[in-house]
């Protein structure tokens, strides 16, 4: 007789923990076959505005460490999702039925743009700031400084690659988010959440919500303590609907439209740019 | 008028009249000063103003004018035209053929020596405009004078030098211009809104339609006159006047692509929803309630001279004005002894007396929005100073007026009132400064004063506002990047950053 396997509950990730909805509700998750996977969450509006209050609280902490430590973080986050890499290629193939070769290419992918962001840490503020020449006798500079919490609404698939594709660049600045993953394949990314978990990321940094986004993108985009989406659900009519929502508090709203996520297209200073708010000082010069 | 004025003879009695009761300085008694007024007669108002589409002065198709007021008179200045959807759809389409036919084919270099040749021409005006500004908008003619038209030239000089090196400030990314730009600008710096607007816009290869504040559209038919005398190609620079329908028919317009919006909150917020799933892209600069901190250790004459700046520039009529004052207990007796002096020496009055401090309100409907606030700042409790200088018997004028004992919850502490009224309020260590600064929707700009140099940063790198003012305060460049965090909008105007707003990038 087999040994009997440990199934595993795939749990939300909100503020460095692994809770179970509020609302006690759960939905299966097939594999590629259609067989029964695992059950996960099916996250709350109340599960969102918990996620949110801890990113809020977490976040001045998170924005407050040295670029060197945030960059070693994201390097840390690279190295054990490398080490782990076979596991995560085998249930990245089992939920969306790629061959296993596809499937340890994404995880690649993965954890070489996590070192891409570690790498940006205490680089992009460098591009991205200025000093001023003003007509007058002040020092004037100009410096990047992260927008805040931001919601991200991650893509159906590529579901794992793209997770990380977005979350890099917005915590790299100094933000703290909340994303609603991939409602199709959201097992990978919540088995990211372990890695996320230990990598010495403070704890409501990264929140993870699974669930259905119909339900839970509209709270994230009207939500008064977000100030930023990164919207890269894919869908047309959805991203009206945040881009009009999100004007209840005048969020910064990024619509994405990926061809590639493979490519190095998809990475970059821009990515970063897009959740920094430029702050501008001014001092006298004089004695 | 004579209710209002009774109504506030009953209110007087409450107010604590600054100068009467603290004589201590004594600047504007010791001697009369003599009227200084600025000469107008040089300048030259039409009496009705078309439409600028096309590079032409046009009748508008609504047929419908309206009138402009000098705020400080009451006198009707000019009628100018009340575009409607038609007129609207007429300009961009003149700017879509100008930006299609001319203006995206040009050599860039070429682009920007039109730009300059604008800034020159301005540079030229500059009197008449400052003149213009005053009489249309209220506003002491010193500030339209040396702060106003001074910049609006800047920003059209600097802008005009970016034409050619976009490559430069994009590296790595193909640089396009984006087409036709819609841009609505406020009442409070009519010009140099339009400058911040235009000029970018145009150096960067797009083409505009502007619309002018209903109050305050003068100055703009006189920069549409300067477009003209520099051989502007007709369409590249188009200016529509109306208020807010006329507002609406440009942000909706298919074949704009790109709003820039300066006003306040609530229409930004309009304008987002309206252009949500739109494709344009957007760009919005919003209200502010900036606090002003001042600690212990800061330069206390420098820094009363920074709170009187702050708030008293420009009648209060500044998005960026620091109308919450934070001063540290320590010193609130001093820092409010000083402040109730320096108030009773401010001269309000004719704005274009040179020797004026403080000009006009705006406009009738922007006095009932001050009064009307004011009014609430009483009945919650704070305590209300104000100057006791003379009132002009017409015209719209309000005494600079700030309010002690205010907490955090008064509508005073939390709306942008937009006029020459600061509310006070005290705190005792850096961690409260910063919180209660933080403790509001808006994130524009503020204001630090302290003479030690890392608290400086410690306290300006807490600040979740876009702009901040180290010992100093209003201070504006276009090669400084002015704009907001949370609710007072996103994107920047002036700089590197300001360009990013017109360009296209892949």
């Amino acid at each position: 007789m087999p040994e009997l396997e440990i199934r595993k509950t795939y749990k939300l990730y909100v503020g460095g923990e692994f809770i179970r909805t509020e609302s006690g509700r759960y939905d299966p998750v097939p594999d590629a076959k259609g067989e029964f996977l695992a059950n996960v969450s099916r996250g709350s509006r109340k599960d969102v505005r918990e996620a949110v209050r801890k990113a809020r609280a977490a976040q001045p902490g998170w924005a407050a460490k040295t670029p060197y430590l945030k960059g070693q973080i994201l390097y840390r986050m690279a190295e054990m999702l490398d080490g782990r890499a076979e596991s995560f290629a085998a249930l990245l193939s089992e939920t969306r039925g790629i061959p296993a070769a596809a499937a340890r290419k994404e995880v690649r992918a993965a954890s070489d743009r996590l070192l891409h962001y570690a790498g940006w840490s205490d680089k992009y503020g460098a591009l991205l700031g200025t000093v001023n020449p003003v007509a007058s006798g002040y020092f004037d500079f100009s410096v990047p400084e992260p927008t805040g919490v931001v919601g991200i609404v991650a893509p159906e698939t590529p579901d794992f690659l793209a997770l990380v594709t977005h979350l890099a660049p917005v915590i790299v600045a100094g933000n703290a988010v909340v994303v609603l993953v991939s409602e199709k394949h959201p097992l990978v990314s919540l088995e990211f959440a372990e890695i996320l978990a230990t990598s010495d990321l403070s704890a409501g940094v990264a929140n993870l919500i699974s669930g259905r986004k119909e339900e839970l993108v509209p709270h994230l985009a009207r939500h008064m303590d977000v100030n930023a989406i990164a919207d890269a659900g894919g869908d047309r009519a959805m991203s009206k609907a945040i881009q009009a929502d999100a004007a209840v508090n005048v969020k910064r709203v990024k619509s994405y439209r990926i061809a590639d996520y493979f490519s190095d297209d998809a990475q970059g200073l821009d990515f970063i740019e897009s959740f920094t708010e430029t702050k501008t000082t001014w001092h006298p010069i004089g004695v | 008028m004579a209710s209002v004025k009774e109504e506030e003879a009953s209110k007087a009695r409450a107010i604590r009249h600054v100068a009467a009761e603290k004589p201590a300085l004594e600047f504007g008694s010791a001697w009369e000063y003599s009227p200084a007024p600025e000469s107008r007669d040089h300048v030259r108002l039409e009496s009705r103003y078309g439409l600028f589409i096309g590079g032409k002065f046009v009748a508008p198709k609504s047929g419908k004018y309206f009138e402009t007021v000098n705020p400080a008179t009451e006198e009707t200045l000019a009628e100018v035209a009340d575009a409607n959807a038609a007129d609207v759809d007429a300009a961009v389409r003149a700017a879509e053929d100008a930006y299609r036919k001319r203006w995206s084919r040009l050599k860039p270099a070429e682009r920007g020596k039109y730009v300059y040749r604008i800034a020159r021409l301005l540079q030229e005006k500059s009197r008449e405009l400052a003149v213009i500004e005053t009489m249309d908008g209220g506003k002491p003619i010193k500030e339209s004078r040396d702060v106003d038209v001074p910049l609006v030239v800047a920003h059209f000089f600097y802008h005009a030098g970016w034409a050619d090196k976009l490559d430069w400030a994009f590296p790595r990314h193909t640089v396009s211009p984006i087409g036709v730009c819609g841009q609505i600008i406020p009442w409070n710096f009519p010009l140099l809104m339009a400058a911040w607007k235009i000029a970018p816009a145009i150096a960067c290869g797009n083409t505009v339609v502007l619309k002018p504040a209903e109050t305050t559209p003068l100055t703009a038919m006189a920069l549409a006159k300067v477009c003209e005398e520099a051989d502007l190609p007709p369409g590249v620079v188009n200016i529509v006047t109306g208020a807010g329908e006329t507002g609406a028919a440009i942000v909706n317009h298919p074949r704009v692509k790109k709003i820039a919006f300066t006003g306040s909150t609530d229409v930004g917020k309009i304008i987002q929803r309206a252009t949500a799933g739109t494709g344009k892209r957007l760009t919005l600069e919003l209200g502010g309630k900036a606090a002003n901190i001042i600690f212990e250790d800061a330069p206390i004459d420098q820094a009363v001279e920074g709170i009187i700046n702050g708030i008293y520039f420009n009648q209060g009529h500044v998005c960026c004005a620091g109308s919450r004052l934070l001063v540290q207990e320590s010193i609130a007796d001093i820092v409010l002894a000083k402040l109730s002096d320096r108030i009773a020496t401010l001269r309000l009055g004719d704005p274009l007396d040179k020797n004026t401090d403080v000009g006009a309100i705006n406009s009738k409907m922007q006095l009932d929005k001050i009064r009307e606030l004011v009014a609430s700042g009483v009945e919650e409790g704070a305590e209300i100073h104000q100057s006791s200088c003379p009132i002009p018997s017409k015209g719209y004028f309000f005494p600079p007026t700030f309010f002690t004992g205010v907490a955090q919850s008064h509508r005073i502490a939390r709306e942008e009132i937009f006029g020459p009224v600061l509310s006070v309020m005290t705190f005792r260590t850096p961690d409260e400064a910063v919180e209660k600064a933080n403790n509001i929707p808006y994130g524009l700009s503020a204001g630090v004063w302290t003479d030690k140099g890392s608290k400086i940063f410690k306290i300006t790198s807490k600040m979740r506002a876009g702009v901040v003012w180290a010992n100093t305060f209003n201070k504006f460049d276009p090669a400084s990047p002015f704009g907001g965090y949370k609710e007072s909008g996103f994107g920047r105007e002036g700089g590197v950053h300001g360009l990013r707003a017109y360009v296209e990038l892949s």
